[in-house]
């Protein structure tokens, strides 16, 4: 037989082709990740929270029997377009620094007379017990889509919550003497498949910022930059985020400075 | 309570491209609550995509596809202004019908 005899050549040739394909094996896999992400992006669910979101904040709504139609999201009242690619901000009714969240739960308070306690004990989604504000979220992120994020960082507020932030990422607690910047201060890191962003990395983090909120593939339902937080922080264990918390909003202050003029891609499309 | 579908449908050459989303929950019947019940099977059983009075696509339905179902087919004979009709049942009985004007595209 003449097949035992050919082997070694055979294998010469496999190894003599494999040893420079290593790094383009890997551009290979990292381009078809990207391939398999666009195809799912046509479909992303993303698109029905939106919709739905778009309904709610035209519905009369609440004790008022009023829509979100007159919100000010930082642009003047009733302005949605573009709105969230200048948030997080300082706003003088409420005399503190708000991101989407935050401002959107203020809205549903002073317009339509919800209360706040009530709004704010459920804000993630469950199966059976959807929720609003995922909805809302995703539909103002959803006007700003294909704007750059230019966050503004100039009063004192906007300042004193950038600090604050700063010293949340850096600043190591918790049983597990955990950071943000544990898992998001170097560049090529990542959990099994999961990049990891570098958040202090404009590159990076122009990316992941704007991604926000993203439909959770694995969750079956669009999260939020503060279920984000609350995750993050649950997995550092650290002491349970609030939501809208000043904490969560100084966070996100902080990273805005890095992600801007990151192109808005929300709502995204995640594992 | 079935929110409305997203389709989006666009000439592709001589073809309808369509792209279909549709917001369902999917239960398998395989799944427990956090108190131990199983969480009752509830998905669509079956989809008809019609045009023009005719049946272009239908299809059977199980428990195998995902929460939010996303769709993607084409078909011949479609112009663009001509409307598309999407209906899903599901194993409750309940349904929802959507329709979508074909668009220009390519």
């Amino acid at each position: 037989m003449s097949f035992p005899r050919l082997l070694p050549a055979v294998l010469v040739g496999v190894l003599a082709a494999s040893v420079p394909c290593v790094c383009q094996a890997q551009d290979d896999t990292q381009k078809e990740v990207e391939r398999y992400r666009q195809l799912l992006a046509e479909g992303n669910p993303a698109d029905l929270f939106e919709a739905k979101g778009e309904e709610l904040w035209k519905t009369p709504r609440g004790p008022r029997k009023a829509s979100l139609e007159q919100c000010d999201l930082g642009l003047g009242a009733g302005v949605v377009k573009g709105a969230f690619a200048r948030l997080p901000r300082y706003s003088a009714d409420t005399d503190r620094v708000q991101d989407l969240e935050s401002r959107i739960v203020t809205c549903m308070v002073t317009l339509q007379g919800f209360k706040q306690e009530d709004i704010t004990k459920n804000p993630f989604s469950a199966p059976g017990r959807p929720s609003d504000l995922e909805a809302l979220a995703s539909y103002v992120a959803g006007e700003s889509k294909g704007m750059k994020l230019a966050a503004p960082l100039d009063h004192p507020k906007e300042m004193e919550a950038f600090r604050i932030g700063e010293r949340l990422f850096y600043r190591r607690a918790g049983p597990h003497d955990f950071a943000c910047v544990s898992c998001h201060g170097e560049n090529g890191k990542r959990i099994r498949l999961q990049e990891l962003p570098k958040l202090t990395d404009p590159n990076d983090a122009r990316k992941i910022f704007t991604s926000w909120p993203a439909y959770r593939v694995s969750q079956g339902t669009v999260r939020t930059m503060q279920h984000r937080l609350y995750d993050c922080y649950w997995q550092m264990r650290h002491p349970q985020m609030d939501y809208t918390s000043e904490a969560s909003i100084a966070l996100q202050v902080f990273m805005a400075k890095y992600a801007k003029g990151g192109e808005i891609r929300a709502p995204g499309l995640k594992r | 309570m079935a929110d409305p579908m997203r389709i989006r449908a666009n000439m592709l050459g001589d073809k309808v491209e369509v792209r279909v989303l549709m917001a369902h929950e999917m239960e398998t019947g395989q799944r427990k609550d956090a108190s131990g019940a199983i969480v009752p099977a509830h998905f669509i059983q079956n989809v008809t995509v019609t045009h023009a009075g005719k049946t272009v696509l239908s299809a059977q339905w199980g428990t195998s596809i995902s929460k939010n179902p996303f769709m993607h087919f084409r078909f011949k004979g479609g112009k663009p202004g001509e409307k598309v009709t999407i209906t899903w049942v599901d194993n409750k009985g309940e349904r929802r019908t959507d329709e979508a004007v074909i668009g220009g595209g390519s």
